[in-house]
């Protein structure tokens, strides 16, 4: 088990080398300069010359190329274009944003999701089925902006009961550590933020949660039919046990492997595509910053946030496919 | 009786006076600003964006400053100034006592401090990003200030290597606030998260992406402000923004959407204040590419477009049509001209006249991104195409990525395009020769006449003479016709009924001090 993480780690970096290279040239090739954008209508021909040369823009490509290389071994991502920060910085200081939003959203989308699933697959045709069908296709096929502003609408300034937008209330005593509002808030017993933190976050968390839940749904109620029709279940019964243990214990439990993967890969999904919903909410994570700088073509932190993304995406996996042997003990790593 | 009467009126009256002027201007509360996006810096001299002056300007002070709601000078940091005959020296007179947020004291030494590290790229703190507008307003480095000098403790000169009539009010524009040198010694590469200026407000907390915390600078060398805090919030959808402010989250906010316009104006809970225009929107014609280097046709296009529809269904009617190359808050402006009007059968007849009676067809580039002049390129491009249809002539709708657009017309590829302008400091030539003369214009557009004009005026020190030269300059353009003006936009801000005297700035960003809330 343990050779088998060190194995698939190892693995991590030609994946990353691989990326960095397409990222680096997907991002130098595409037309615009971030010099001009940067300058706007005020670029004179002398100004765009100056940046260019600062930039490093002039040099031909493999020089850049090689540039971006050497740094990044030595871990070094380079500074963002539009503020001269670290894109280190900038990433570690809005990802944890994204991350926490996007685990809320995945605890709604599995608490709801799954047990919609089992209930949908044991009654099948039953009129809860068809509800939670017809729901989770509606969720699926849902545009996220447009539900985020009916949340807001509908929960913030009609009826009051959540706030609008953002992730902490103006006036709170609170300094973050980690970025992590719901952890930071614990750790400082501060239970007041507490309590603010997580009633700011129900409605970006359910939005952006409907359409994985939907899914997660669908998966759980296909799969559980596909396994209610098998022979051991069958036998289960036979044998005289309760309901509610062989749907439980032996029907869910064989039923959980593509459960899971769809779980792993929605949560990958989440993190990179949180944008919509992190426009909508004022959400400072890292989807919608990523999002301006492909704008303003802020080339190291496209670079460095899609590298990240990637290694984020490649561990989620990697937990997934240990979760499998978890579940099912026929699935062994080696 | 009725003599008492009387008598207790004027005392009513007297005393309602006193009342709302003890009542008038309350101390304390906390302002919360909603907004499109973060600050890029607050380090002034380092940024070029809006987001980023609204916060700096209220931590940092400028040697003098635009007088509220226009872009004429008054004292600040300097109280007094004179310049010499010949334009080349200018002597500022600074105030006494004034402390910067970390104790130090503001003097001519610290001004040369701020001046040096801007404009000598040898200066040990010339780091931390580009200088973008001290290069671009006083051209290049060091440009056109070659000395700063120290006079007495209190008294600063400015030494010009030549003459540059809107000085001044190039000083009173953001960029340009004064910081505490020992604070950008202490923070280096850090500043711009560590601003230290003598502003009403001192940065309390930054938390990018999300919000700006200011508290009211206790020893402000003004009254101290009225609001204890200000909190800029980040929230880049409009429609969000504009639900916050609705469910009272947020007191005030920019970019409203024109959608919404409607909405603000039928509440009893806020209010809509219009930020006068300091910006011009235009639809360019290019002089290399036939037929538009015939005045008929660009007068004929200018007849064909209905400025005043285009406004109402785009803008909601927060915006002027424009006649000239600026808007009319800036001085300067010729009010007497006669704009060309709408008038379809007219366009055809000057079409005719220069032989383009079945009409021709071109590229029409349309804006990409929205800007605060053009708000929908597209819808607006589209507009133009079938107002220009009705004349007979065929327009194709052309786009590029944004910088990719600024880079071809500027080398004037283009053979007619949509763009647009910001002030940057109230000057007249911060419009006409920016974006008309023909060392700087993006359609290839020369006239002798009119660029003699715009030199000489840049080297006159006199503001009579000065607006004197460029009314002929828009005489001038407006015989020539090298674009069709479009509008001038007003952009719209909402904030709740008990925010008081908050008074917008045409420069895009203004001080809060003196905003204060009723009960």
């Amino acid at each position: 088990m343990i050779n088998y993480i060190i194995k698939r780690l190892l693995a991590l970096i030609p994946i990353l080398i691989g990326v960095a290279v397409i990222v680096f040239l997907i991002v130098h090739l595409i037309p615009g300069d971030p010099a001009q954008t940067m300058l706007g209508e005020r670029a004179s021909d002398e100004a765009l010359a100056k940046l260019r040369e600062d930039m490093g823009l002039n040099d031909p490509l493999p020089v850049q190329f090689w540039r971006y290389v050497k740094d990044l071994l030595r871990g070094d991502l380079g500074r963002s274009i539009m503020s001269n920060n670290p894109v280190s910085s900038e990433l570690a200081q809005r990802f944890p944003a994204t991350l926490e939003l996007s685990f809320f959203a995945m605890v709604f989308a599995i608490l709801v999701g799954v047990p919609a699933g089992i209930f949908a697959s044991i009654n099948q045709n039953s009129w809860f089925d068809n509800l939670s069908m017809l729901v989770a296709l509606i969720g699926v096929s849902m545009p996220i902006f447009w539900l985020g502003l009916m949340f807001i609408w509908l929960f913030a300034v009609e009826l009051g009961w959540f706030p609008p937008s953002s992730r902490i209330g103006v006036g709170l005593d609170f300094r973050p550590i980690t970025n992590l509002y719901v952890i930071d808030s614990i750790l400082q017993l501060n239970f007041a933020a507490l309590k603010d933190i997580l009633h700011h976050l129900v409605l970006p968390a359910v939005a952006l949660g409907t359409i994985p839940m939907a899914i997660i749904a669908r998966m759980t109620r296909s799969s559980m039919l596909e396994v209610l029709r098998k022979d051991f279940i069958r036998t289960a019964y036979a044998k005289g046990l309760k309901r509610k243990i062989v749907i439980f214990k032996h029907a869910l439990k064989n039923a959980m492997v593509p459960i899971i993967t769809v779980v792993g890969l929605q949560f990958g999904v989440l993190l990179g595509g949180a944008v919509m919903t992190e426009t909508i909410f004022s959400w400072p994570g890292l989807g919608k910053y990523l999002v301006d700088a492909i704008y303003a073509r802020d080339f190291p932190i496209v670079q460095g946030g899609i590298l990240f993304f990637a290694g984020v995406f490649v561990l989620v996996n990697l937990i997934v496919d240990l979760s499998y042997a978890l579940v099912d003990p026929r699935i062994q790593y080696e | 009786m009725r003599k008492i009467t009387l008598t207790t009126f004027i005392i009513l009256v007297v005393m309602s006076v006193f009342v709302t002027g003890v009542m008038a201007q309350e101390q304390g509360g906390t302002l919360v600003f909603g907004r499109g996006g973060d600050s890029v810096g607050l380090d002034p001299i380092q940024v070029t964006d809006g987001e980023s002056f609204k916060v700096t300007q209220q931590i940092f002070d400028t040697l003098v400053d635009y007088t509220p709601g226009t872009t004429e000078v008054e004292p600040a940091l300097a109280t007094d100034w004179k310049v010499s005959e010949n334009g080349l020296s200018w002597i500022f007179n600074l105030r006494e006592g004034v402390e910067f947020h970390d104790g130090n004291p503001f003097n001519a030494e610290a001004v040369k401090w701020n001046f040096d590290r801007w404009r000598l790229e040898d200066h040990p703190y010339h780091f931390g990003g580009e200088f973008t507008y001290y290069s671009y307003m006083f051209q290049g480095f060091p440009g056109i200030i070659e000395e700063v000098k120290v006079v007495d403790d209190l008294t600063v000169e400015f030494v010009l290597s030549e003459k540059q009539a809107p000085f001044l009010n190039n000083l009173a524009m953001v960029p340009f606030g004064i910081s505490s040198p020992e604070a950008v010694k202490e923070y280096g590469e850090d500043y711009f998260k560590n601003p230290v200026g003598t502003g009403a407000y001192t940065l309390e907390e930054w938390r990018q992406g999300d919000r700006v915390l200011l508290k009211a600078n206790e020893n402000y060398w003004r009254e101290r402000a009225y609001l204890d805090e200000i909190v800029f919030r980040s929230i880049p959808d409009n429609s969000a923004r504009y639900m916050e402010l609705q469910s009272g989250t947020i007191d005030m906010m920019d970019g409203v959407s024109p959608e919404d316009v409607e909405s603000v104006e039928s509440s009893d809970e806020i209010k809509l204040s219009l930020r006068p225009s300091m910006n011009v929107g235009y639809f360019s014609m290019n002089f290399n590419v036939e037929p538009f280097d015939d005045v008929r046709v660009r007068r004929a296009f200018n007849h064909a477009i209905d400025k005043q529809s285009i406004i109402d269904a785009f803008y909601s009617g927060l915006a002027e049509p424009a006649k000239n190359p600026m808007p009319p808050s800036i001085w300067g402006y010729n009010d007497e001209i006669e704009p060309y009007a709408y008038n379809p059968e007219r366009a055809k007849e000057l079409l005719a006249e220069a032989g383009y009676e079945d009409g021709f067809e071109f590229d029409l580039w349309y804006l990409p991104v929205p800007r605060p002049y053009i708000p929908q390129g597209k819808f607006i491009g589209q507009a133009i195409q079938s107002y220009l249809s009705d004349v007979g002539v065929t327009a194709n709708l052309v786009t590029y990525d944004w910088s990719t657009y600024l880079d071809r017309t500027k080398k004037r590829e283009a053979p007619t395009f949509m763009l647009g302008w910001t002030g940057d400091n109230g000057d007249p030539d911060n419009f006409i020769y920016v974006l008309l003369d023909e060392s700087n214009n993006r359609n290839g557009y020369a006239n002798d006449e009119l660029h003699e004009i715009l030199i000489e005026a840049q080297k006159t020190m006199d503001q009579e003479t000065r607006v004197e030269l460029y009314k002929e300059a828009q005489v001038i353009i407006h015989e020539d016709a090298p674009w069709v003006p479009l509008v001038h936009s007003t952009p719209p801000i909402a904030l709740k009924n008990n925010i008081q005297n908050y008074v917008p700035n045409p420069t895009g960003t203004e001080k809060l001090h003196r905003v204060w809330l009723e009960e």
